[in-house]
């Protein structure tokens, strides 16, 4: 229970900063992605399932808030918490090299995915353009985001798993 | 423990792709619903909007706060320059207002005379206050503080520092989503104000960067339009009334066909630099379609 209300407030409080504060800090108007290094993150970290939920619900704001239709984003965000999911049989806490992979990779395919599904089907051909000039970027920017945001995801998640831990040891 | 870890974590495999399927399914379920509807829209609108809205007010003048600030500092210079060349235009304005003036009065004469409504008088305004701004990078929204229970709907036209600024596209109670005309996926009907030929103007990602947008469709056979001319809403608009400012040509091309010219418009409202819009509660009156008259 104490996870489900960190887990909604830390979607909500990502999503604030990436609509709020960030869009006036936005760098030659690229504004990072929050909401993904959140999913990509817990995906690794907690499996499947919780990436799934935590990209379906920060999808669905997005789409609430700034889509053309619901559903768009949440099922991008969706298929990148599963993704990542699958990657946390091989994850180890210490290690930051693969986060920081996934996260770019996340970030990228997201780019990629926006660029043809809304780009690429109005008939907007110049793909190295717009990978130059926004997807490129926004990835960088995230990265150097995901440098100060992950050890605080990661400190939060240790923080429920060693309570969890404790609660559970007691009952048993 | 190993053993029983691992056999949670295999339990947990199969329901993961049950609920992939399930999400996935509820995704395109509400994709094909609020495509052609806006039945979930309200509801979510509602609930999201009480929830997220008062936070985003807050950050956002937070955040504004901060970023005027940075700003201030790095830019006295400027506005030290700025402010003494605008007094200059206030000077030439005030001059050019009261000639403009007289001819205004001069219309109003030979309106009455004419027995003319006075057809695009002022329009009824409301101010409202950016709150939030699309994260996506790839389109130009936002959320402004008002919604239906301050009289927005759908479809009203924005605008700031007398230029468009776009159109509201969503509505919540207390909130209301404006789609840009720099949008990509933003198409405006306009019209040149010195020959009112028709022409298309529509936002684009690529020229974004410097600060233009693109037009196109513009018939002008006798070549009067020229750079620097102004461009505006037109009559035939269904979303946008008429006669509101758009912008100004920045450059102009022949097209191919040797029929059409397109080119790129510099909008009149600074993008980049908006806190503040105006809505027009007025909305175009649009003829009833004759289906559903019969």
């Amino acid at each position: 229970m104490l996870r489900k209300i960190t887990v909604a407030f830390l979607i909500l409080i990502c999503f604030l900063l990436e609509s709020t504060v960030f869009s006036h800090f936005a760098i030659a108007g690229i504004v990072p992605k929050l909401t993904i290094i959140l999913t990509s993150s817990f995906g690794f970290m907690r499996g499947e399932e919780e990436g799934m939920l935590i990209g379906f619900f920060s999808g669905l704001l997005w789409d609430v808030f700034f889509g053309d239709v619901i559903g768009f984003y949440a099922l991008i965000f969706t298929y990148i918490g599963y993704v990542n999911g699958k990657f946390s049989r091989v994850f180890y806490p210490e290690d930051i090299k693969l986060p920081i992979a996934l996260i770019i990779v996340s970030d990228l395919s997201y780019g990629v995915l926006c660029y043809i599904l809304l780009f690429l089907l109005r008939g907007r051909f110049d793909f190295l353009y717009y990978f130059r000039g926004v997807i490129l970027p926004e990835a960088l920017y995230t990265i150097v985001i995901t440098v100060v945001l992950y050890p605080v995801i990661l400190k939060i998640n240790e923080l429920l798993e060693k309570r969890e831990k404790g609660s559970s040891q007691g009952f048993v | 423990m190993s053993p029983v870890v691992r056999r949670k974590e295999e339990r947990f495999a199969l329901p993961g792709k049950y609920l992939l399927l399930i999400l996935t399914l509820i995704c395109i379920f509400l994709m094909l619903l609020t495509f052609g509807t806006s039945i979930f829209e309200k509801p979510l609108n509602t609930s999201l909007g009480y929830v997220v809205v008062p936070f985003q007010e807050g950050i956002s003048r937070a955040g504004e706060w901060l970023s005027n600030r940075s700003e201030e500092l790095a830019q006295i210079r400027v506005l030290l320059e700025e402010n003494a060349r605008l007094k200059e235009q206030v000077a030439s304005l005030t001059e050019e207002n009261t000639l403009l003036q007289q001819d205004k009065y001069e219309l109003n004469e030979l309106r009455a005379l004419m027995e003319l409504d006075e057809q695009y008088g002022e329009y009824k305004k409301t101010g409202a206050r950016i709150i939030a701004r699309d994260p996506g990078n790839w389109y130009t929204s936002f959320d402004i503080d008002k919604g239906t229970e301050d009289g927005i709907e759908e479809d009203m036209n924005v605008i700031a520092g007398g230029g468009l600024v776009g159109r509201v596209t969503a509505v919540g109670p207390n909130w209301a989503r404006v789609t840009a005309i720099i949008s990509d996926n933003s198409n405006v009907s306009a019209m040149t104000l010195v020959s009112g030929d028709n022409l298309i103007v529509s936002g684009d990602l690529k020229m974004m960067a410097d600060g233009v947008i693109s037009f196109s469709k513009l018939v002008d056979s006798k070549d009067v339009v020229v750079e620097g001319d102004k461009i505006v809403t037109s009559d035939i608009s269904d979303k946008y009334l008429p006669n509101i400012l758009i912008g100004y040509i920045h450059t102009i091309n022949q097209d191919n066909n040797n029929l059409t010219k397109s080119g790129y418009i510099t909008p009149a409202v600074d993008f980049e630099h908006l806190s503040e819009v105006l809505v027009i509660t007025d909305k175009k009156q649009t003829i009833a379609s004759p289906m559903e008259n019969e």
